[in-house]
């Protein structure tokens, strides 16, 4: 079977023999009531209540949202306004933490008795795809087509990150617990759990630890980013096309990302909602890169702070990989759900972006074979036609089209902007 | 508060950091072999000439964006390409006035009058030959012995293709071909330097093969079919420069590898029919500016196939 395109990056997995450091409590933690897609949740707490870890601080309505919960216990000092890095706005709950870490009555085992009360659960402890995209788990647990293979995302294709890796390491009953429980409530027959070359001790400890279990299949994937790209990783590991317009599950497909697994298997356990993360923590500006975990609402500030980071020399701020990670504006913005790395750089220098050599170097690592040099020309005179017939819609924003330009043209940038030019269905 | 301003850009924020000029570096790196095998077998003028056509475009392109009030480009060093390439296309005794009105159609008029670099629809040095070729028919064809500049032979010549036409002509031998010590252009007859040069531009992937190949075996097999000598055919001429130098320029050739094929065959195609019934007796330089016109609607045809795509509704 022919792989898709993908490019070498250099992978500088720094991290990847540092074991999950616990961050100490922060005095004040700001959680965010929107931190991933789906509908905002609504406080439900108000200035001076008094919170436990577990509780539930934030909910809604809408099925395509997740609650939101409180990872110390302390007391409310206020609710308020909070604009994320993409610019939306929603409400923002400030804890001041009391360092006693009282746990909420709420927090206990969820019975579990069929499907319907899996997903419900689910959908309770707050999980959403911790591999950075934050899609709502219980909405892609519940398809409406039938499903025989599950995909767990292990791939961590970005330089840098070592989250997933490290849980893979240290989790390993929770991986694999959380695989056994998912098949088993959804009643999928295969497991296929998918890793990038550049692994080898976990693709072994894996192979190791499935070898009795037929069900469940490790997966070498090529080291070539963008291997973790939902449309990649279905097709380099079962040979399905998720065609335009498709879900995964439209060709019986459910892709979970490894550390989402793990911890809904914990979730089941113990009843503890998803409240802490974690996180590599990288980049030139940081004195001790490693992986930590924190409560979810610390501030990057004092992340950085604890991996011994001279705050006033970081010029550069990345939530997430270099590759798809988004800019941080300010320091002071809290980890959130979806936080798996920060990276910090005393520089970058932004080099001069000039005409297009039509080299096609864009086209040759495109995974999804788009032409970002004509859709380039196309967006620059705002051909929508032929954006729609260069199929721009399709284009995932992975970034390899912007990384190897000669010219340093943003292509990766111009197809997000030619996708809101496109006509909404 | 805000002790650092923190600096704010769309993903990805990596890059490799090969260049522009990096790659036009590559190129001029992979035509010094050429250059060399001239000045061995034409003398040191070939080095003069070579220098005027460089110095003429660096100075056409630096004058043209000044007074077109853009920003100045020579930094990107693809005009040393283009004269560089425009210099391996002439015959060694050509006055150096004349290389200097190719060097400006070729930048001036070709390149920098539809937009500058990438933005040019035919090769700048392979019309500014065209150009000359039609203009000074006679100082175009003045083609001198290898080694006449140290031999007291004859200095007049004649190209292998020429000879091949004319009856009862002392044809050059094959390695004699290959090793470029025949009369031509001073970068185009050395088919051993142009080779290396391209290998060294494929392995490092400033080049992809699929142009130079389909080109050149094109034009073997149908010479075969045709009656000519193959090899013969492939050696003598511009054909190596050609397919590895300007069948592989980026602007005026299409994107896709199935294009790519296809122009490479087109220019195999053009060649031979111009060189077995054209009044020329070489036509590399035709084949590859008519297919330089044919590229756009070569890319239409030959767009990659989007992975999962649905066809658009009719």
């Amino acid at each position: 079977m022919k792989k898709l395109n993908g490019i070498k990056l250099s992978h500088r997995k720094n991290t990847e023999n540092c074991a999950v450091a616990d961050m100490p409590l922060p005095s004040v933690v700001r959680i965010p009531m929107s931190m991933h897609m789906g509908a905002p949740c609504t406080p439900l707490v108000k200035a001076g209540d008094l919170v436990a870890v577990g509780q539930k601080i934030g909910d809604c309505e809408a099925a395509f949202s997740t609650p939101v919960h409180s990872g110390v216990s302390g007391k409310v000092k206020s609710v308020g306004e909070y604009r994320n890095a993409m610019g939306n706005v929603s409400k923002l709950i400030e804890i001041e933490t009391d360092g006693e870490q009282r746990v909420s009555e709420e927090v206990k085992p969820p019975e579990v008795t069929d499907k319907e009360s899996f997903i419900r659960a689910v959908r309770e402890s707050g999980a959403c795809g911790l591999g950075g995209a934050g899609f709502p788990t219980h909405i892609k647990l519940s398809p409406k087509t039938e499903i025989d293979t599950l995909i767990i995302n292990a791939a961590e294709c970005e330089p840098y990150i070592t989250a997933d890796y490290r849980e893979l390491i240290e989790s390993q009953e929770a991986v694999i617990g959380g695989i056994r429980l998912i098949k088993s409530q959804l009643g999928i027959k295969n497991a296929k759990l998918a890793i990038e070359a550049n692994k080898p001790e976990a693709i072994k400890k894996y192979t190791e630890l499935t070898a009795d279990d037929a069900s469940i299949e490790v997966i070498t994937l090529p080291s070539a980013y963008p291997q973790g790209a939902e449309k990649v990783i279905i097709y380099n590991s079962t040979g399905r096309i998720v065609k335009e317009g498709e879900l995964p599950s439209d060709e019986g497909v459910i892709v979970l990302n490894v550390s989402t697994t793990a911890f809904i298997y914990r979730y089941i356990q113990t009843g503890m909602p998803l409240v802490t993360r974690n996180l590599t923590v990288d980049g030139n500006a940081v004195g001790e890169p490693k992986n930590i975990r924190c409560v979810i609402g610390t501030s990057f500030r004092e992340v950085l702070e604890y991996c011994k980071t001279d705050v006033s020399r970081v010029r550069k701020l990345i939530a997430g990989g270099p590759m798809m990670g988004m800019s941080v504006p300010d320091v002071d913005m809290p980890v959130v759900k979806t936080s798996n790395a920060l990276l910090a750089f005393t520089s970058y220098d932004e080099r001069k972006t000039s005409a297009c050599i039509r080299c096609g170097r864009c086209v040759r690592v495109c995974p999804l074979g788009l032409m970002p040099a004509d859709i380039d020309r196309a967006y620059k005179i705002r051909n929508i036609e032929e954006l729609k017939a260069l199929k721009v819609n399709l284009c995932m924003n992975c970034g390899s089209c912007t990384f190897v330009c000669p010219a340093n043209r943003k292509l990766a940038e111009t197809n997000q902007l030619a996708k809101m030019l496109l006509p909404r269905k | 508060m805000s002790e650092n301003k923190l600096i704010i850009s769309p993903s990805p924020h990596d890059e490799n950091y090969l260049k522009t000029s990096h790659i036009m570096l590559h190129v001029i790196i992979a035509l010094l072999p050429a250059l060399v095998a001239g000045c061995v077998i034409f003398g040191l003028r070939a080095l003069a000439l070579t220098a005027v056509c460089i110095v003429s475009c660096v100075v056409f392109e630096y004058l043209c964006r000044r007074l077109m009030k853009r920003e100045n480009t020579t930094g990107d060093l693809s005009a040393v390409v283009t004269g560089l390439i425009l210099a391996m296309n002439l015959p060694v005794t050509l006055p150096l006035w004349i290389a200097v009105i190719g060097s400006f159609v070729a930048i001036v008029i070709v390149k920098q009058l539809f937009g500058g670099l990438g933005q040019n629809f035919a090769n700048p040095a392979i019309t500014a030959r065209i150009v000359l070729m039609v203009s000074f028919p006679a100082a175009m064809t003045n083609w001198v012995n290898a080694f006449a500049y140290i031999s007291a032979d004859a200095v007049s010549s004649a190209t292998p293709l020429v000879l091949a036409g004319t009856e009862n002509a002392e044809l050059p031998t094959y390695l004699q071909l290959f090793l470029g010590t025949t009369g031509g252009c001073l970068g185009e007859t050395c088919a051993l330097a142009l080779l290396a040069g391209g290998i060294f531009l494929a392995a490092r992937k400033i080049i992809s093969l699929a142009a130079p190949l389909s080109f050149i075996g094109s034009l073997f097999l149908l010479s075969l079919i045709a009656g000519a000598d193959p090899l013969y055919q492939i050696l003598s001429g511009g054909v190596f420069l050609g397919a590895f130098f300007m069948a592989t320029d980026y602007a005026t050739t299409p994107i896709t590898t199935k294009g790519r094929i296809v122009f490479g065959i087109g220019c195999g195609v053009i060649t031979l029919v111009i060189r077995q019934f054209g009044s020329y007796p070489e036509g590399v330089s035709f084949s590859i500016l008519l297919m330089n016109v044919l590229t756009p609607y070569i890319e239409v045809l030959t767009r990659t196939r989007v992975f999962g795509a649905k066809e658009a509704e009719k």
